[in-house]
Parts: C-alpha cells; structure tokens; sequence
C-alpha cells in the first residue's frame, strides 16, 4: 500500500502532495521536510530506491521535479517505478507536454487525475483511456455550469 | 480497504466478478484489479479467507495466462507487456495463496515459469514482473530457479538494489544458493551507491561463515576503512559479531579486534568495551601479546576513546607483562616502567581523554602499584588527583590513597590480578570492570562503619556452633546459572566479647568449583548484636550432593583461636 505521494521541485518547493493514510500537520511537515532533503542529497546516477523508518521511498526525477512515493516495505519497488511513470503519462495526455507550469496552474486537475488512477493507496484503474475519458466527462460538465451562470446573468 | 464485516460480505459478490471477469476481460480489468486487491488484503488479514479463496488459483492462473498471450491492448499496456499492474497483483496473490500448500503451487509452477522466461527484460516493466516472479518462485514450495543472478550482474542500480534484497531474504533459507554469488556480493560493497552499499554489508555479514571467514573479514576491514561515518557503527559491531563466532583462531581474533579499534574506533558501541575486555582475559595464554600490541598502538594515537579504554586497562592487569619483555608471538619490545608510567600519565592530562577513560588510566596505575617497584611516583601522581574537579576522579584517588596509608597491607590481595570472568549476563563484566578499584576501598571504609544487623532471613542450614560461634548457611540459585549454588553464610558470637580479624575459608571436592566473594566485616560483634555475612559460589556442572570443610579464625580476647568443620548434609534442593 502506498503512504504517499509528493512532488517537488529541484529547489525544494512542493508542488503536489498525496496522503493515503491519517497523519498530522505536524508529522505531514515532519515527512516532506525529510523527503525533501534526502531525495535532493542524492547523486544523478544512483539507485531510485531509499530506506526510510519503516518505509521504502521511490524517487524519480522528469526534468525539473521529483516524484517521490512512499510504499510499505512489502510492496515491489519496481512496480513502484511503473506507477509513477504511469501517473506522468497520464498527466501528459491531458496536459498535451505537461511542464512543471502546468501543474503550478491546474493543480486541481492534477489531483483529480491522481484520483481516478490511485484510491486510498492501491491503484485503481490501470487503463489509461477510461481515466482520460473520466477527466474529460468532468471537464464538460464544469464547462456547461459556467455557461448557465452566464446565460443567468444576461438574461436576469 | 475496508472493515471485516464488510469483506465477509463482498466476499462472495468478489467471486461471482472473477468468475464473470473471465469473459468480459477487457472491459472489466478496473474492476478485476481492485478485486484481486481487496483479495490479497483478506487473504493476508484472515487465514480462513486463504483456506477458501485457494480453490480460485486454477482460475487466476488462467486470467495471467490470458494477460500474457492476449495480443497488443494499447490502453493497458506498458511498452509491450500487457498490464504489468494487474499481473503483478495477480503474481502476489498467487504467491499468498500458494505459500504453504503444494497443490496450489504445483498449478502455479508452469505459469510462473512460462512468465519468467517470456518477459523481456529491456525495460523497467519487465524488471518489475521478473522481480515479482522471483519473490512468488521463493516463497511457495517449489525448486527456485534462482533468477536473482542474472539480476545481481545488471548493470543498472535498481535492478543490483532488489537482487541484493531478495538474496537478504533466500539467505536464511537457502544458504548455499547465496554462497556462490559472495564475490559479487563483496564487489558491491565497492560500489558507489549508499543504499546498494548498505544492502552488501548486511548480506556479507549473513554470508559469513567458518570456512571463509578469514578472506570475508579482509574485505570487511577494508570497506570498515573506506565506508561513510554512518555505517561504522553497524560494520564495527557486526565484525565482533563474526569474530567471535566463528574466529579461526585467538591471536587472529585479537588482531582483528585490534584492527577495528584502531581504524573505527571512535565509532565502536558503548558495549563492546566490556565485552572486549572479557575477552582478552579468558585469553589467558596470549596477555603478553595483546598488552604489546595495545601498547604500541597507544603511542601512535590516544584519540580513539574504546581503544584507549581497553588498552589502559590491559597495562593496569599485565603491566608486568610488558616491561618484563616476554612475548612469543611477536618481537618483544623494550619497555620501562617510567615509559608505562609516562603513557598513562599523558592520558590522565590529555585533552582528548574523555573522563570515563581518565577513570581506567588512574585505575590502572594504581593496579600497577602493586606490579611496578616504582611505587612513589604512583603514590604522588595519585595524591595529585585527590584535589581534580572532576569528582569521580577525585574520588578514585581519596580512595586510593587510603589504600597506600591506612590499608597498605590490604593492597597486593585487592589489586591483583582478575579471574576469569564467566560470561553470565551483560551487566556481569561491565561491573566488575568499572568497580575494580571501587568497591574494593569502599568495602574497606566501611569496616568501621556499624556492623549488618541481624537478618531475618530463613537459616536453612546451621553448619557450626562451637564456642559461641555460630555459622548459619542461607542457600539460593543463581538466576543466569542453574549450576551455581549461592551461598550466604552468617557469623554470629555469642560470647561477650568481640571476635576480631574473623576469616572465613571454605574448601570443597575437586568436582566443584568455588568462590569466595569479600565479607561484610572482619568483626563479629558479642553478644549476638550484629552478624557478618559471606557470599560463597559454588559451580556443580555434575549435579553432585554438596561437601564442604570450612576453618574459620579469629581473635577472641587476644587469643586466636581457630575452628574446623566438615558440612555433609546439605538440603537436596540447594545442589540439585
């Protein structure tokens, strides 16, 4: 099962942050500051895999972010590497190239993605058409009530 | 994934979608993911749940065999392996299902062979499935290919990462199929990579046995010498741990002992330093060496606090060792005893000694008083320390000197040379190490200290009553040691006068072994106001009936007077 999900840049700002499990504000602060620092402190041409407490943390770097994931010490670290590589493809298609400034300015949709792939720590769907096809669903709808606000408003 | 209760009842809606699944694979593999999920979650949680989803393997055997063949499904798949995801769910809980039951794993076999062969392994994807595999091959009761060494040969460090993992997991099973890749393994530990890094050390540490000791510990010294700060202290400990299972033999145990003191000392554990000590006393025929050795370590470097410990108190217990230059392992060196002096000194004053090494320095010299002739200059130097600010130092040395006044005659029995320590529990060394020259003077001042009152323990035995004097034995079992039999005995006089310089000396058959720890008093008070009291150790490995002739004495009115017994019937449960 997977604890959670961070991305941060290389200076060390958090862009997204996923918790699948009850946690503090104090111990949340607690974890990214220690992710933040060990996945930095780490060489370019080393193992993606780190021991942390009772958890492994995969990390891997796409240009200017890391993806770190933090899984329980059954899970297949590999499997780990897939997962992440796959929430960057999915992100991709939506965003057509994503960059670090998409997710800056469509964080929601960004959490929404991660949504409709992984739920409560285990993946969800692993087909990435129907996530796709979720996402765009949910996109019409929001597109259609601001249209009616608009009609409201001209129309008193 | 959701409370007992509600498992129970999904349960069988679960097995109705595997069993629909089937057909409708491709529209409903969301679905079948998350099944195979909330499967594997029950199955770990509840034992029964195994026993009644085993029946499904046949089925789920077939659906990864349909995942593998099915031709190119592009929403699913992962450069050319169809649904990893879903085939390593599968691949996990086929692993649970099958752990301890043969049928299941005999359905499993030929799936998880035709998966290992066929996936290509180029890509992370194919890794990942492979590593699954290997972990379900391990686990359920079948011959393991032992896939892992074409893992642990890849160049790529995740892939070096997990083989070494999984061989941390065969190794407590599967002993010998570990032993043939020990010289990869050892190459890892030259690896660049700290998680790789740490991963070798704990395999080599688990690797380690008698027949190749001697070259793993090389390579382990070295990695000890080259390795970051944070893995010393595990590397340290987990050298001694080696050494002292499997030492091939007791000067190379020193020498290695030796050598990690000196390249990681700093970094040793707290404990290790008693244990060390133990250990180089129950050596008894290699003292001169090692006092040597520490010797001439100790003039290259006094920075590393463990070694500077252990060696100081070496040259406390066999000073008389090194200066009198006999050692047959090694060149014997010329030493005096002014140089011995000279070393320790420097460390009393040093700036790097820590005060606990400062303790065993003023200790040692005072146990060399009674080994070195030059007995004024430790007279003075421990007169010096009397007025140190630090006040367990002050105090080693006040008690020391009322050793050289008043009790001068008590020194040479107190500061001679240790026994051989049986290694009964983890407090058992350490304390006789840290009190040696403590409790000796404090047991002396107390002498004119108020005398034990009269206990009310159960007297088991009365051993002897003669003269007014009566000797009781009170008996216990030492807890580490069911052999050795405590014995306290209890001196009271009757007379109406003290008895004075009383001694208690005991002896017993060669089967036994005994011995005599210090006595409360030398007095034994008149008139039954008071009693001195005796612990006695006796080891009976052969679980015979107890003797014992005990002589006690003692000066009663200015005449001394002196008493024999024999004590033959001791209660079956004190020797049994």
């Amino acid at each position: 099962m997977m604890r959670f999900l961070l991305l941060f840049s290389r200076q060390g700002k958090l862009r997204l942050q996923k918790w699948y499990t009850p946690l503090s504000e104090r111990e949340k602060k607690k974890i990214i500051r220690d992710m933040t620092t060990m996945v930095l402190a780490r060489q370019p041409r080393t193992c993606n895999f780190l021991h942390w407490k009772d958890l492994k943390i995969i990390y891997k770097r796409y240009a200017s972010l890391y993806f770190c994931l933090g899984v329980e010490s059954e899970e297949n670290e590999l499997l780990g590497l897939e997962v992440i590589h796959r929430y960057v493809e999915l992100l991709d298609k939506y965003f057509g190239n994503v960059c670090e400034l998409d997710i800056i300015f469509n964080f929601e949709k960004a959490y929404f993605i991660l949504d409709e792939f992984l739920m409560s720590g285990e993946i969800q769907e692993t087909s990435k058409q129907t996530i796709n096809r979720c996402i765009e669903n949910s996109d019409m709808l929001q597109e259609d009530y601001n249209n009616e606000w608009y009609e409201v408003e001209l129309f008193g | 994934m959701g409370s007992s209760e509600m498992c129970r009842d999904l349960a069988g809606e679960v097995e109705k979608l595997l069993k629909t699944s089937n057909s409708y694979l491709r529209k409903k593999v969301g679905v079948l993911h998350t099944s195979v999920v909330l499967l594997t979650e029950m199955c770990e949680r509840s034992p029964d749940m195994l026993a009644h989803f085993r029946k499904l393997v046949p089925q789920l055997v077939r659906i990864l065999k349909n995942l593998i063949m099915s031709g190119y499904s592009p929403e699913h798949d992962v450069s050319g392996i169809s649904d990893p995801f879903l085939q390593v769910r599968i691949l996990r809980l086929l692993r649970i299902l099958g752990k301890s039951d043969d049928d299941s794993s005999e359905a499993m076999n030929d799936i998880l062979a035709q998966v290992a062969t066929n996936t290509e392994t180029s890509k992370n994807v194919g890794n990942a499935i492979l590593y699954e595999t290997v972990l379900t091959i391990m686990d359920i009761k079948s011959e393991s290919g032992l896939r892992v060494s074409r893992f642990l040969l890849n160049n790529d460090k995740n892939i070096r990462y997990v083989a070494l993992t999984s061989l941390l997991k065969t190794v407590q099973t599967d002993h010998n199929a570990v032993q043939r890749h020990r010289s990869t393994i050892v190459d890892c530990l030259k690896d660049l990579d700290v998680s790789i890094k740490r991963r070798a050390m704990e395999l080599s540490f688990a690797l380690v046995n008698g027949n190749n000791i001697r070259g793993m510990m090389k390579e382990l010294l070295y990695f000890l010498d080259s390795c970051d700060p944070e893995f010393k202290a595990d590397c340290a400990s987990g050298v001694f741990l080696a050494a002292e299972k499997y030492a091939p033999s007791k000067r190379w145990h020193i020498d290695t002992i030796m050598r990690v003191l000196t390249t990681a000392g700093s970094y040793v554990r707290d404990d290790s330093v008693p244990n060390l000590i133990q250990l180089i006393t129950n050596s008894v025929e290699m003292h001169a060496y090692t006092v040597q050795r520490l010797y001439k370590a100790l003039l290259d470097d006094i920075s590393q606090q463990p070694l500077v410990q252990v060696a100081s108190w070496c040259i406390g217990e066999y000073g008389d060792l090194l200066v009198s230059g006999q050692c047959e392992e090694e060149e014997p060196i010329q030493v005096t005893e002014d140089e011995v002096l000279d070393v320790l000194e420097g460390l009393l004053v040093s700036n790097l000694s820590t005060p606990v090494t400062r303790g065993y320095a003023l200790t040692a010299i005072m146990k060399l008083s009674t080994r070195f002739s030059s007995v004024n200059r430790i007279k003075k130097v421990v007169s010096i320390y009397g007025s140190s600010i630090d006040v367990e130092l002050q105090q080693r040395a006040v008690e020391y000197n009322a050793l050289f006044k008043k009790y001068d005659h008590m020194r040479p029995a107190l500061l001679e040379r240790m026994p051989i320590m049986e290694k009964t529990s983890t407090n058992g060394p350490t304390e006789i190490v840290q009190t040696n020259g403590e409790t000796e003077p404090s047991v002396v001042e107390t002498k004119h200290l108020p005398p034990v009152t009269q206990s009310t323990n159960q007297v088991d035995q009365t051993a002897l009553k003669n003269n007014g004097l009566k000797i009781d034995f009170t008996f216990e079992r030492a807890n580490p040691n069911p052999n050795v039999a405590v014995i306290t005995i209890h001196a009271s006089n009757l007379t109406e006068a003290d008895m004075t310089d009383f001694v208690f000396q005991a002896a017993v058959p060669k089967t036994f072994q005994l011995q005599l720890l210090s006595p409360s008093s030398n007095v034994v008070p008149a008139l039954n106001q008071g009693t001195v009291t005796q612990v006695i150790r006796v080891l009976n490995s052969q679980k015979q009936q107890l003797r014992m002739r005990i002589k006690l004495t003692y000066t009663l009115k200015g005449s001394p007077v002196q008493d024999l017994a024999e004590v033959n019937n001791f209660p079956p449960q004190s020797w049994q």
